[in-house]
């Protein structure tokens, strides 16, 4: 992310931690641009709150939109499933308020590998660069 | 006929096309790349119409344009159902090209698939949020359903309120379960098939009658 200055010559990972409060109020445009921003720098991205449906869609287009090859070969993307009991009921939906708060991992595709994943578990493998 | 009853006549012959004939449901045929989608489209489109859709390939990201039929009529019971149908390319969340050149593929050819791969995706997505009425959402029964790209893709779906039938497909290879899809999607109805074989298709064809008649 911007703020964060890593020296160039390590070969660290770097995981952007991003709170709920520093993603509420932002148009879509701008939080898929934040991702992939820091996907593209070979960071890992954690989101305290996910997207929205609508938002992951879009990320997806705009994903594939800037894949290149021997440069970027999009993204992995796991988030915790959504709860059985399902708070995206029709009437939560019509009031706006729909369930985004699950965990959202994202990193770049050629860098990250999820080892396993569960209800209450993701276990993701990150390589170096 | 005098001028009165002829206008009155012409006035519901208008009506009639206008409100009747109402313009046949578009169906999307989503699911992650090499689920069989332009198989079961052609298999569709061969049954209904006589001729098909596209070309299936065991190469993942055969189809990179969205592909429409139109005015598929399937006839269940008497009654006709009519529906566009649209094969769309397998969704991803990546495209790496160099795994085309394990399937013989010179890098030239690789690099280009891959961009019209990312180009289809991209226009998968797009219909998918403003041109389908409802969606055939098609799963490779023999691999893990539990991925994020399901999980995302269904969430869409949902949350646009669109109708959505899953398909678990390739039943004919011995290591298909279809109940790690039901249990993957527990909210919404499984029908399996292989759409290869063309087992389950009357079964597929009622769901189809069913959810978008
Ligand atoms: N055994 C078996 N193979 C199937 C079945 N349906 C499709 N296939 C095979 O799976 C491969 C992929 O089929 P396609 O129909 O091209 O898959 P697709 O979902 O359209 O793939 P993309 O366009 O790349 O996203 C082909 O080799 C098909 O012959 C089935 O029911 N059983
Ligand atoms: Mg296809």
């Amino acid at each position: 992310m911007a703020e964060a200055k890593h020296p160039e010559d390590e070969d660290g990972v770097q995981i952007d931690l991003i709170s709920a409060e520093r993603m509420d109020g932002k148009t879509t445009m701008e939080k898929i641009r934040m991702i992939l921003d820091g996907v593209r720098d070979n960071n890992i991205v954690i989101l305290e709150a996910g997207l929205t449906p609508d938002e992951e869609s879009r990320l997806i287009e705009v994903t594939m939109t800037e894949i290149s090859p021997d440069e970027f070969n999009g993204i992995e993307i796991e988030t915790y499933p959504k709860s059985q009991a399902d708070d995206s009921s029709l009437l939560g939906r019509l009031m706006g308020k729909e369930e985004t708060k699950k965990l959202t991992v994202i990193g770049p595709a050629n860098q990250i590998e999820t080892l396993h994943k569960d209800e209450t578990l993701i276990s993701a493998l990150v390589s170096r660069k | 006929m005098g001028l009165f009853t002829e206008l009155k006549d012409s006035i519901s012959r208008a009506a009639s096309t206008l409100f009747s004939e109402e313009d046949p449901k578009r169906i999307g045929i989503y699911g992650p790349p090499n689920a069989g989608k332009t198989t079961l489209a052609n298999r569709i489109a061969r049954d209904w119409t006589g001729d098909a859709v596209g070309p299936e390939s065991h190469i993942p990201h055969e189809t990179r344009r969205a592909r429409r039929k139109e005015n598929v009529e399937i006839e269940r019971d008497g009654k006709k159902v009519t529906i566009d149908i649209v094969d769309t390319p397998g969704v991803t969340t990546k495209v790496d090209y160099t795994e085309f050149l394990e399937h013989d593929m010179e890098k030239d050819d690789a690099v280009r698939r891959s961009r019209e791969a990312t180009e289809g995706v991209a226009e998968a997505m797009h219909w998918l949020r403003e041109d389908v009425d409802g969606v055939i959402y098609v799963l490779d029964s023999t691999e893990d359903p539990f991925t994020q790209v399901n999980t995302m893709l269904i969430g869409i779906i949902e949350s646009q309120d669109l109708p959505v039938l899953i398909l678990a497909n390739k039943i004919d290879l011995e290591e298909s379960s279809v109940q790690r899809i039901r249990n993957a999607f527990p909210q919404h109805e499984t029908t399996e098939l292989s759409a290869l074989e063309g087992d389950n298709m009357d079964e597929v064809y009622d769901q189809i009658a069913e959810y978008f008649g």
